[in-house]
């Protein structure tokens, strides 16, 4: 059974913050393809072309028959734990503030046996359902829990050390105006987030839907312009050291490529409010989450970003916004390095066209903005990295992977 | 007993056992607690540096170091180097290989020595740096270092064969008892068997005691034939039979059995004795299970029997079945590579009749292993070597 998480008390002002302190973190290259598929949520081993046998931990040669051709591919998830442990007296730092800690050794239904995380509720001899999990240093470990929903089971302790539930943490949507913010803060009221700080610009000025997220519970209005660094800096000064998860909502989509458009204001504008609006927010909020990463049960645990999946590959048709968004992208991985000693981790979230004014030309599918908000948390419940919110990103996602020229040639024609 | 097809080590001797007193932490170097041992080696052998000719040395803290550093930094000039990195396994590895180099008069003296230093941070940083599996799929878990990974093995163990905390209690306790009366081990205080049970948990089911303590240390011996030390006026034990073994069984999902399981045929085989001959045996101990396994796969007992066996046996100096009588290195310290040599050194004492305090009376022939390298899921490396006194 798992202890039902308590709702943290307000803090004690004078206590002193818990630096965050990070598991080992050193991978062999080949072990990053295990980091790519925990990324994304997908339990992928290595596997032999030639004799077919999946192997664990990463190798060079097969084991079996000493083919190099190795290649990770999703395997069963099932699994056999045949002994446990638990870790009284761990030798590395980040356990043993964290200990007791148990781990167990599993017996894949794939094959191979896989010393894991073990769940509370899986114990010695149980059947268990596999995951490869982004750890808070930022690197792929497995996790093995049960097969089937148990109570309170996300409040694990030490699963809740691979995910960034928002159960009981204070999130901050940093534009309210848009009904993608205005999904967002309902997806987060509904996994149980305690504050929802919701970011308004030029609070005068009505927008759509603002009676019913004025009248949310545990919602709180908060004057932030992201594409005004004045602004954004008061906010965090205000706030900072209360912000568990920060989404960045900031959007500003507008069609057109490259020489159709004449002048640079709309590039300009662009770019401020999306390129300088992520800088301001993370140079703002980014150095004091890094500080509360192992702040209790609502330590300071993601940021997340909705970007465009043609940050991967331009899309001509809306070609500087592609642009613009693969700035964001980049940018994104610098700040995921800059969080990790904090163990704080980055995820994106990428969309294809959305259901919303500025996409209205384009033909169907299109997402809705409540779908994405709901594939928001669960990757943040899943502790994913990279998230493919519906049908178009999902498949440029998978064409990229395939062939990038060919993705890049058929996105221009 | 069926025989063995290898040709057996032609008048090959072990001599001049070396034990450089440990220390819990010490602030010198590696390369000083080998030096030290092989400065006791030229001084219980009556020889001087330019007559060793071969040098084998393990170690885990010698930095950027191997074998041909240490030659220029110890003025060794030697025609046969070896660096074993094989942890627990690497004094029977050294040995076998120092013994066909020596019969082939590749060499005719040649040092084996392990040494290590422990400083406050020598031991994580250690686990950080042990192994790519081990960083890849293990470390990261928590379970850094032995204990972790040794209790899912002793966990598996202990339910499959009906194990209880008891019964590897009394082997820590026996061989603290043994401990006592060496004057070098580290640990001073008698042990009982309530305390051992009263110990906090480390990893279940390893408990405190089952624990061996991190230290600096050196141990060493050298090797030759027995001409050669006939000559040098020095006493060595015959070495009469080897095994060796690497990553053993690797079908087992999880380890119940060690690679001598695979090889004890060829060992008794090959030296022309049974287990029962043995006077003592020092099996490598970096936890009471590992040595309850040996009992087992070195043909002491059936598998699964090692419960009942420890039961009824005296594992102490002077009892039935001595065992690990310098205390081993739960008592007297796991002076890291050195914990490979701990009961080699202390076998070519009992056989030499040298051992002093920790004398088995009539000890001849005896048998010491090794065990080593928790590369990712269990120990990878194993051997054993069986030792005669000159009378045998």
């Amino acid at each position: 059974m798992t202890e039902p998480l308590v709702r943290p008390r307000r803090k004690n002002p004078l206590a002193r913050t818990r630096l965050p302190t990070l598991p080992p973190q050193w991978r062999s290259r080949t072990s990053h393809e295990l980091t790519r598929a925990a990324a994304e949520g997908r339990f992928a081993l290595q596997c032999c072309v030639a004799c077919g046998h999946f192997t664990y931990p990463a190798r060079d040669a097969c084991p079996v028959c000493l083919s190099d051709e190795l290649v990770f591919k999703d395997a069963p998830r099932g699994g056999t734990v045949l002994s446990e442990t638990t870790l009284h007296i761990p030798a590395d730092v980040y356990f043993r503030e964290r200990a007791p800690w148990r781990i167990g050794l599993v017996k894949l239904d794939a094959g191979p046996t896989m010393v894991a995380h073990l769940h509370g509720d899986s114990k010695e001899g149980d059947t268990v359902r596999m995951s490869l999990q982004i750890d808070k240093a930022g690197q792929p470990v497995a996790f093995a829990q049960p097969q089937t929903e148990t109570p309170h089971m996300s409040d694990d302790k030490q699963w809740r050390e691979m995910t960034a539930d928002p159960k009981f943490r204070r999130v901050l949507v940093t534009n309210g105006r848009t009904v993608i913010g205005q999904e967002v803060v309902r997806a987060m009221k509904e996994a149980g987030a305690s504050i929802i700080f919701v970011g308004i610009a030029d609070a005068w000025k009505p927008f759509p839907g603002e009676m019913a997220l004025r009248a949310m519970d545990g919602v709180t209005i908060v004057p932030l312009n992201t594409a005004d660094e004045k602004s954004t800096f008061d906010l965090a000064a205000d706030i900072g050291a209360k912000v568990d998860i920060l989404v960045n909502t900031s959007e500003h989509i507008r069609g057109g490529g490259l020489l159709d458009r004449h002048g640079t204001s709309t590039s300009v504008d662009e770019i401020e409010r999306s390129y300088m609006a992520f800088l301001h927010l993370a140079q703002a909020f980014g150095p004091v989450m890094r500080m509360r990463g192992a702040d209790g049960v609502n330590s300071a645990v993601a940021w997340v970003n909705i970007l465009s999946v043609y940050a991967f590959a331009n899309w001509p048709q809306f070609g500087q916004y592609s642009a613009v968004q693969a700035a964001c992208l980049s940018l994104s991985q610098c700040l995921r390095a800059e969080l990790r000693p904090g163990g704080v981790r980055v995820m994106n979230v990428f969309t294809g066209p959305l259901d919303t004014e500025w996409f209205q030309t384009v033909p169907p599918p299109k997402l809705a903005p409540r779908v994405l908000a709901t594939g928001l948390v669960r990757g943040l419940k899943n502790g994913l990295e990279d998230v493919f919110v519906g049908d178009v990103a999902e498949e440029v996602h998978q064409r990229f992977a395939a062939n990038p020229k060919a993705l890049e040639r058929e996105l221009g024609q | 007993m069926p025989g063995s097809l290898r040709r057996p080590y032609d008048r090959i001797v072990v001599a001049a056992p070396v034990t450089i007193p440990y220390a819990r932490y010490s602030i010198k170097s590696a390369h000083w607690w080998i030096g030290r041992a092989l400065k006791a080696l030229t001084e219980a052998a009556g020889i001087t540096v330019r007559d060793i000719d071969g040098f084998c040395v393990s170690s885990f803290t010698l930095g950027m170091d191997t074998g041909i550093g240490l030659t220029q930094h110890f003025g060794l000039c030697v025609r046969w180097l070896d660096h074993i990195p094989l942890g627990g396994a690497s004094a029977i590895a050294a040995l076998r290989r120092a013994a066909r180099a020596v019969e082939a008069h590749d060499a005719d003296i040649i040092a084996c020595v392990a040494g290590d230093t422990n400083h406050t941070d020598s031991f994580r940083r250690t686990l950080e740096n042990f192994s790519r599996f081990s960083s890849d799929a293990v470390y990261p878990h928590g379970a850094g270092g032995a204990n972790g990974s040794f209790a899912l093995i002793a966990r598996n163990y202990m339910r499959t064969y009906g194990v209880k905390r008891e019964d590897l209690g009394r082997i820590a306790v026996a061989q603290r008892a043994n401990a006592l009366r060496n004057p070098h081990a580290l640990m001073k205080t008698p042990l009982t068997l309530e305390q051992y049970m009263a110990a906090r948990p480390i990893a279940d089911p390893i408990h405190l005691f089952d624990c061996v303590m991190p230290c600096a240390g050196a141990e060493a011996f050298l090797v030759m034939r027995e001409e050669t030390a006939k000559a040098l006026g020095i006493t060595g034990a015959k070495l009469l039979g080897t095994i060796e073994r690497h990553n053993a069984f690797g079908n087992d999902p999880m380890q119940v059995r060690g690679g001598w399981a695979m090889d004890i045929d060829d060992l008794y085989g090959m030296a022309g004795v049974k287990p029962d001959d043995m006077d003592f045996v020092q099996t490598y101990d970096d936890y009471p299970v590992i040595s309850m396994m040996q009992f087992e796969d070195l043909g002491f007992c059936k598998k699964g029997e090692g419960a009942d066996f420890v039961r009824g046996h005296d594992l102490t100096i002077d009892g039935d079945f001595p065992h690990n009588t310098s205390g081993g290195q739960l008592s007297a310290g796991q002076a890291g590579a050195a914990g490979a040599y701990i009961g080699v050194t202390e076998a070519l004492r009992q056989v030499l009749g040298t051992a002093g305090p920790t004398q088995v009376k009539n000890a001849k022939i005896g048998l010491a292993s090794g065990f080593g390298m928790i590369n990712y899921d269990r120990g990878l490396s194993s051997g054993a070597a069986i030792l005669a006194g000159a009378a045998s």
